[in-house]
């Protein structure tokens, strides 16, 4: 996308008109990110904390990933951020064992998720995905369902029992930021909707079957800024009420909503974690040389 | 006035009026050195007449086209009247068959041949005696049934190659696209020797349909599986991502997503096989009474019925029998093609 690594140069996007810039007119990543107000891990009570414990990722041979270790406190945003092929979106699958689709992956280490490993023996891996939910790249609304079916899929998908259908689907629009244009098309089919709206149902329908963590990759690569300060305004919402794990390219993005940030890096080989902090000491006061360049945009 | 407004639209990539009357030229020269070369060689008849068109056509566009606009022009245009002529070659026989049946068979239509059967009528009995309610319920019947079989083995079969896409798949997706290939024949002796005369010692409906079904579920279990694959993967993985199941998923997600298009498979599935005439005739014994059970008894079906007005016939009742059982049978495959054509354009547009 145009944004990635346009990283000093604000004004190098052309998102004026945009209400992303009317409050403070920043300078730097850095001062986009202390714009936020730190959240302390444990200061959320709600969502549950995810620990990735020396995860390792292969595809066939290809080792992919290799030992990240990194907690997400419960109730934060944490961005991983890095350039095209570093593991982040394949690190982000294996938190809530989507990588096992891919038919030669192969996987070492432990993903805690509540002080329990997700990868243990016995474990209802259906559970799990109730549990840590995922946003992906491109929009994808079922095609056959209508927007109100669509919200309301996860739990015939899962099977779960629901007393108020109404109520979950107004308060999962309300809290996707699709509910005001939604509420009178609810019968219309998802491909009514443009991309934007797709995206925001989208997650809507992540959060119908309540998980406690959200995973979501690239949420606003294919949209455009006005759809994407719509979806960074519900990513900032949620994070009230969970966990919250974004890929980015767009480290804009990731200063605006992140609390964490943890930058990842491929030199060839495979893809390792080499920072995590806070994310206006990432973008500040970063310690790896490497994660300087990046942030300043000196290569990727 | 504006100089806009007086701007009309144009079309400057179409031929001009000079360029067309020069095609037409072209195409009367070609046409009479057609004349001249028939007279010249040996060809004789239609079909040499079409070759020496053919060869007149081609080389004449060929000149015209290398002096007026260089080599590769040329060789354009030689491409492009040669596959002119394929196609014009091809939609021969097509037009041909469909003018003839219809031609030579309404007048062997009449509203007695959807009441009655042939169990009073021969051959060669006028044409308003008797009729084909036997042929047509049994094959309604046949292909009911074989539908049943076919319906849930070669969707499921589909649904392996796609969503499970096992160890197995490779060799499954091969013996599929060999079947798809075999011989109808070979379908029916299959059913003769393993059922007809080991286990049940007569022929039925119910054979009949068996002997279909071999023959439907490669096309259906192909086409469906070629639905399935437009699916993205990405639905696939928001499923599974809500914490579904996969067959869940597949069951309320991915087929509702591709309905339309597994409903063409089946539809052509049945216009492959409605027409089948060795199979059935190996196996239901060919009922001339109309016959509703399927486990006991011959039973009759259209191609059965013009097989045997063509065959023990010679008269012109017999002719005209063969031909409206031919007219009747072709518009029902026109018709599952075009519903199966209207189905599928529905699904593109969303």
């Amino acid at each position: 996308m145009s944004t990635h690594d346009e990283v000093p140069q604000e004004n190098s996007q052309p998102q004026s008109g945009d209400k992303m810039k009317t409050t403070t007119t920043p300078h730097s990543l850095a001062d986009v990110a202390s714009a936020r107000a730190v959240k302390a891990p444990g200061t959320q009570p709600l969502g549950s904390g995810l620990e990735a414990r020396g995860v390792h990722a292969w595809f066939g041979k290809k080792h992919a990933l290799k030992d990240v270790t990194l907690d997400f406190a419960a109730g934060t945003v944490t961005a991983l951020i890095g350039p095209s092929g570093c593991g982040k979106s394949t690190f982000l699958r294996t938190l809530n064992r989507m990588h096992e689709f891919i038919p030669t992956a192969a996987l070492a280490g432990e993903v805690l998720l509540g002080g329990k490993d997700i990868y243990a023996s016995g474990t209802d891996v259906t559970k799990i995905r109730l549990r840590v939910g995922m946003v992906f790249q491109k929009p994808n609304p079922f095609p056959s369902m209508t927007i109100g079916q669509n919200v309301l899929s996860g739990i015939k998908l899962a099977q779960l029992k629901v007393s108020n259908t109404d109520d979950l689907l107004e308060e999962c629009l309300t809290r996707a930021g699709l509910w005001e244009e939604a509420k009178d098309r609810l019968n219309e089919h998802a491909s009514a909707l443009s991309g934007g709206q797709q995206q925001r149902l989208c997650i809507a329908r992540s959060l119908a079957v309540r998980p406690e963590v959200l995973l979501m990759d690239e949420p606003c690569s294919a949209l455009d800024p006005g759809s994407t300060f719509r979806i960074e305004q519900t990513i900032s919402e949620l994070s009230q009420t969970m966990t919250i794990v974004i890929v980015t390219h767009n480290m804009q993005q990731a200063a605006r909503v992140s609390d964490y940030s943890a930058f990842m890096l491929s030199d060839g080989g495979p893809g390792e974690l080499i920072e995590v902090a806070p994310t206006n000491e990432l973008f500040s006061r970063p310690r790896d040389k490497r994660t300087e360049d990046y942030v300043t945009g000196r290569f990727g | 006035m504006t100089v806009v407004d007086q701007v009309k639209p144009g079309m400057p990539w179409l031929p001009t009026k000079k360029e067309k009357s020069q095609k037409f030229v072209s195409f009367l020269l070609a046409l009479i050195a057609s004349v001249v070369l028939l007279f010249v060689t040996g060809l004789n008849g239609k079909l040499g007449w079409v070759f020496a068109f053919f060869i007149s056509y081609v080389s004449i566009s060929f000149i015209t086209e290398y002096r007026k606009a260089g080599k590769p022009a040329a060789q354009d245009s030689l491409l492009t009247s040669i596959s002119r002529f394929a196609i014009f070659l091809a939609i021969i026989p097509i037009v041909s068959i469909v003018a003839t049946v219809i031609s030579k068979g309404w007048r062997g239509l009449h509203w007695g041949l959807f009441t009655q059967d042939m169990s009073q009528a021969t051959v060669n009995s006028p044409i308003t005696e008797g009729g084909m309610l036997a042929a047509i319920s049994g094959t309604l019947i046949m292909v009911g049934l074989a539908l049943i079989f076919t319906l849930p083995i070669s969707i499921l079969t589909a649904l392996y190659l796609t969503e499970i896409n096992g160890k197995f798949a490779g060799i499954i997706r091969f013996l599929v696209q060999a079947m798809s290939g075999v011989p109808s024949i070979v379908a029916g002796l299959f059913i003769l020797s393993s059922i007809v005369y080991p286990i049940t010692q007569s022929y039925s409906g119910l054979m009949g349909a068996l002997a279909l079904s071999i023959l439907m579920i490669p096309t259906v279990a192909r086409t469906a599986e070629e639905v399935l694959l437009l699916i993205p993967s990405d639905l696939r993985e928001a499923g599974l991502a809500l914490g579904a199941t996969q067959w869940r998923t597949v069951a309320m997600v991915v087929v509702p997503a591709v309905k339309s298009g597994l409903v063409t498979a089946i539809i052509l599935g049945v216009a492959r096989v409605v027409g089948e005439t060795a199979p059935i005739i190996l196996v239901t014994g060919g009922g001339d009474a109309t016959n509703l059970n399927p486990v006991s008894g011959p039973m009759g079906s259209i191609p059965f019925y013009v097989w045997k007005s063509f065959l023990l016939g010679g008269t012109e009742e017999s002719s005209q029998r063969t031909w409206a059982g031919l007219l009747i049978l072709l518009i029902w495959v026109l018709l599952l093609f075009m519903a199966a054509r209207f189905i599928s354009s529905r699904t593109r547009k969303g």
